[in-house]
């Protein structure tokens, strides 16, 4: 142990000699202790001491909750299923150039009961709207949705008879902005919803800007933000002035 | 397309074959247009199918309100011998959208007659399965028709949140 000690020392990452052969040389040694230590503890002759600092060493203890929520963020099954143009941006997320298996979601599945993701990638019709929620019914737990694209969040352009939002009949986890989004903004979507389902969102937009609901515009006179009628001059300030069309 | 002249000698031709099938003609920007009884479409049809606009290329529906009577069939004829073509417009009025069906000549019409009667309610007699094509079956209202209104859903903002659903209320 005390060989190991020193030669931990030696070879710590802070210590200011640049990488060397002797740095190499020590790192090798370290491995081969580590590895003598591992062949007493399995042989039994590790003891008292010495078999604690031993355990110490080589196991983490977590809750069963946080391995399990980290293991579900880690490893996305999203469903093969495209509504419309952003489905050609969805598909490219597994592309080389994104390659979203750095993460664990590259495995897209033919079937829902073996995803665990739904991408609603383009508009849905409320022609299609009974399908998508039954196959989001389909899905087993637990089990998330990401709604990519304005269409689905908000019908986009399509202001008409034929659309209707994806908020209005399942539930959406993450939203993602864009018409379509780009392939990276979807990746960040993703990565989002592994935040969330790990419990560490770092989700402080909300008490940032005093939001209490679907926010676009923010009030940094601290009056309730979704008094637009009299807080239009404070709140334009934050978007553009109210009636300034250059840009538009 | 044929010239103003050569679009008056096909319609008198049809008038003397068919009396009271001809409206009237057009001759706008370089195409020729048959106005004409929506109960006669099948023998006009027929007629220049017989001329050699054999070819049905397109079949739809058009509401001009507020002009009566509102709502319009289009048959787009082709001849695909001499590339010709020549509009065929029959007019139907909302309270009594009716006009004889044509898939029985054109078999490539079943679809587009069942769209129009989705977008615009137009009834095609004799069709053999008349039913909504695009819009969910249980449906009410043709969307395409001028008078329906436009937005199904509002959009939410902040200010209009409160009449939300969900978790607002």
């Amino acid at each position: 142990m005390e060989i190991r000690r020193e030669l931990l020392a030696h070879s710590s990452v802070l210590s200011d000699t640049p990488a060397s052969e002797a740095d190499d040389t020590a790192r090798r040694a370290d491995f081969r202790s580590r590895q003598l230590l591992a062949r007493d503890m399995l042989r039994g002759d590790l003891e008292g001491e010495a078999l604690e600092r031993y355990v110490e060493q080589s196991v983490m203890t977590t809750t069963l909750d946080k391995a399990v929520a980290w293991a579900r963020g880690n490893s996305f099954f999203p469903l093969t299923f495209g509504l419309a143009c952003c489905a050609i941006e969805m598909m490219s997320i597994v592309g080389m150039r994104v390659d979203i298996a750095r993460f664990g979601f590259e495995a897209f599945r033919a079937s829902p009961r073996q995803a665990d993701l739904l991408i609603l990638s383009g508009r849905v019709s409320i022609k299609m709207a009974p399908v998508v929620r039954r196959i989001y019914d389909q899905m087993l737990e637990p089990k998330y949705a990401i709604s990519m694209g304005a269409c689905c969040t908000s019908m986009g352009v399509f202001n008409n008879y034929a659309l209707v939002p994806s908020d209005k009949f399942m539930p959406i986890d993450v939203h993602v902005p864009g018409c379509p989004p780009r392939p990276e903004s979807l990746a960040h979507g993703i990565l989002r919803l592994r935040d969330k389902v790990q419990g560490n969102s770092p989700d402080g937009w909300r008490e940032r800007y005093d939001a209490i609901g679907t926010e676009e515009i923010l009030s940094p006179t601290g009056r309730d933000p979704r008094d637009v009628e009299t807080d239009l001059d404070t709140a334009a300030i934050q978007v553009f002035k109210h009636g300034d069309t250059a840009g538009a | 397309m044929p010239d103003a002249t050569g679009l008056e000698l096909i319609a008198q031709e049809i008038r003397d074959a068919h009396p009271d099938s001809i409206i009237g003609t057009d001759f706008h920007r370089g195409r020729a247009e048959l106005r004409i009884n929506p109960t006669s479409n099948r023998d006009v049809l027929t007629f220049l199918s017989d001329r050699g606009y054999s070819f049905l290329a397109s079949l739809h529906g058009v509401d001009y309100y507020p002009e009566e009577p509102r709502l319009g069939v289009l048959y787009e004829m082709l001849d695909m011998k001499a590339v010709d073509r020549i509009s065929v417009k029959a007019r139907v009025l909302v309270e009594h959208p009716h006009v004889p069906s044509v898939v029985d000549l054109w078999p490539g019409a079943d679809f587009p007659e069942r769209e129009c009667y989705d977008m615009f309610g137009v009834v095609f007699d004799g069709h053999p399965d008349l039913r909504r094509i695009l819009m969910p079956e249980d449906y009410e209202g043709h969307p395409q028709r001028r008078d329906f209104p436009v937005g199904g859903e509002p959009v939410l903002f902040t200010f209009n949140e409160e009449q939300s659903y969900g978790k607002f209320q």
